[in-house]
């Protein structure tokens, strides 16, 4: 069970001579749900653009299944692992339903059409994110959760056992917040999918994952099962802040609540 | 709206086919059908129908299709209406070419491709570089920043252009100008051969690409995360680009805002799928400066305007329009 999908090592980036990884090393474990948390600008993004190879960095290794990443073309690795992206205001000029079939890309031959499998992956991956409502309308015409549905369901479509997601629930009200990740525990345990989530809803990273990785300063300073973020001061040092944390009425978690300002 | 994205295309075509039956019969002359078909009447207008109008009729069509697929990759590629290899700089720099060869007069052709149309590419790769060394170096380089580098561009090579005819004698600087101002007037079979197979190549390219296209649509990091090769596919583009560009400019002239205008209300009329739009942008092109060069016949016959000092006309106001909307809401495709 405890197979190794990332095993990232010593991985250093820079913007401009800005270092934002710097020799950072972390295992990613094969069918986890996984958190990563940090404060702003820690580099969380540019660490998931690094495993998807939109960034290439020029120091470290990354393996996906012990294969160096460069060795994998880039279909094969969207065969393998899919993106969320951070939700922007980007022009999406398609309805979800094209939206989902462009997920298929990496499965498509350039002398074939679209086949029935692909036709199958989108219908199912509607039908798992429950939009299947949405699949005529216009993505530009989608409220921010819907769209973001229509992301994961697109993640979904593309079909790898791998879903990574740039904060997925950030502007999104309570509702559609906690919608987003009902689907994601679900993929996750009924589909054995491994999901890697970059957040900043730590009650929500201890409440629905089983690992937690904090990286600040381009470096990962914690990694551990969720239930132990909340221990030995780790997120006061994190953030620089005092947290005020209490057990979960229904789980017995000890999860966040805010502080009181006098 | 109609939604049949296929009936659309085949709407076109009929009023495509419309204006290339119809365009080769109006001008100084008005030729009849008739004086056409019937081998034994008027040899002078048939003349003037197969020799002159036909080759003239065919290659704005070429053109208008070659320049509207260029533009509607670069449209997609930079996801902004307003980036097209006219005004990124990429015409200029083939225009620069191609007054260079008038200048530097050598006669020369490889493997059967004109002079001019070699150095026109040549100066079409010079911008084309340029633009996409600015585009790598700068992650994230705003379109915005771009145009700015186009109209650099542009001018950069204007003024080359300036020099080249301030050294050449009367002559040579008159058919630079002329030619500068583009134009279907002096064409003729020769040069149909001599410009089809960059544009073949170079569209076959992209109607190959136009899932690709689609990707690029969703932006950069979205088509990679979904397996698309992206520096590899954005040189096969930029190389496409500029092999029809170039074809089309070392002929013809820089014929403006073609490539802005049609791939843009093509968007309009058929959304965003590019495998439906690659399509659309070939035979509206084709047809639309088909149309311009025929108002450029007639408007204030027996003078011809230049077709690009009429493109430039309707496309300028256009430029605006869409400058205008895309501050409003910052989507400009
Ligand atoms: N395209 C870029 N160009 C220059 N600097 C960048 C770019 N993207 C991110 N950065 C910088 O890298 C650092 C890490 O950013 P990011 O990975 O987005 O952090 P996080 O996602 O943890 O908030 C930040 O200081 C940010 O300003
Ligand atoms: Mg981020």
């Amino acid at each position: 069970m405890n197979e190794i999908l990332f095993d990232i090592k010593n991985l250093s980036f820079s913007f401009d001579k800005k270092k934002v990884l710097n020799s950072l090393s972390l295992n990613i474990t094969k069918a986890d749900f996984l958190s990563i948390i940090g404060p702003n600008g820690g580099g969380k993004t540019t660490l998931v653009k690094c495993l998807i190879r939109i960034y290439k960095p020029p120091i470290g290794t990354i393996l996906l299944n012990n294969i160096p990443l460069e060795k994998i073309s880039q279909k094969e690795l969207a065969k393998q692992i899919s993106y969320v992206p951070q939700i922007s205001e980007n022009n999406f000029p398609f309805t979800a339903k094209e939206f989902l079939m462009l997920a298929r890309y990496p499965h498509l031959s350039r002398f074939t059409s679209i086949s029935a499998n692909d036709k199958k992956a989108v219908t199912e991956a509607f039908d798992i994110t429950n939009t299947n409502h949405l699949s005529d309308r216009h993505m530009n015409t989608l409220s921010g959760g819907e769209k973001q549905m229509i992301f994961i369901a697109a993640a979904l479509a593309q079909g790898g056992d791998v879903i990574i997601l740039d904060e997925p629930a950030t502007f999104l009200d309570p509702k559609h917040e906690h919608d987003i990740y009902k689907i994601l525990r679900k993929i996750h345990l009924q589909k054995k999918k491994t999901i890697v989530s970059v957040t900043h809803n730590i009650n929500s990273a201890i409440l629905y994952s089983d690992k937690i990785a904090i990286l600040k300063n381009g470096e990962i300073d914690f990694y551990g099962n969720s239930d132990q973020v909340t221990k030995d001061g780790i997120l006061e040092k994190t953030y620089d802040k005092k947290f005020t944390f209490i057990k979960h009425p229904s789980c017995n978690k000890s999860i966040i609540v805010p502080e009181v300002i006098q | 709206m109609i939604k049949n994205k296929k009936v659309i295309l085949v709407l076109f075509s009929l009023l495509a086919l419309a204006v290339l039956a119809l365009a080769p019969l109006i001008g100084m002359e008005t030729i009849s059908f008739n004086s056409i078909l019937n081998p034994n009447l008027d040899n002078i207008k048939r003349d003037i129908f197969w020799r002159i109008r036909v080759p003239r009729v065919l290659i704005a069509f070429i053109s208008g299709s070659a320049l509207a697929i260029s533009g509607m990759t670069f449209q997609s590629m930079f996801r902004n209406s307003l980036a097209t290899p006219f005004t990124l700089g990429v015409s200029s720099g083939a225009a620069f070419g191609a007054a260079l060869y008038v200048k530097v007069g050598i006669l020369f052709s490889i493997l059967g491709v004109a002079g001019q149309t070699v150095f026109a590419f040549l100066g079409a790769l010079i911008s084309i570089v340029i633009i996409y060394v600015l585009s790598k170096i700068k992650k994230g380089f705003s379109v915005g920043t771009m145009l700015l580098a186009g109209v650099a561009i542009n001018f950069f090579f204007s003024s080359f252009i300036l020099f080249i005819q301030f050294i050449s004698d009367f002559t040579q600087s008159f058919s630079i100008m002329r030619w500068l101002m583009g134009g279907f007037e002096i064409v003729g079979y020769s040069d149909i051969y001599n410009i089809l197979p960059f544009i073949l190549v170079g569209s076959t390219i992209i109607i190959f690409l136009s899932t690709e296209l689609n990707l690029l649509a969703l932006g950069e990091d979205i088509a990679i995360s979904r397996g698309v090769s992206l520096s590899k596919i954005k040189n096969i583009l930029f190389f496409a680009t500029s092999l029809m560009v170039s074809g089309v400019i070392s002929v013809v002239g820089p014929i403006g805002f073609v490539g802005m205008m049609v791939p843009h209300i093509s968007r309009l009329i058929i959304g965003a799928d590019h495998r439906y739009l690659v399509f659309l942008n070939i035979i509206f092109g084709g047809a639309f400066l088909v149309l311009c060069d025929t108002l450029s016949r007639v408007l204030i016959a027996p003078v011809e305007i230049p077709v690009g000092v009429i493109t430039a006309l309707l496309g300028g106001p256009f430029f605006i329009w869409l400058l205008i909307k895309s501050s409003n809401n910052n989507q400009v495709i």
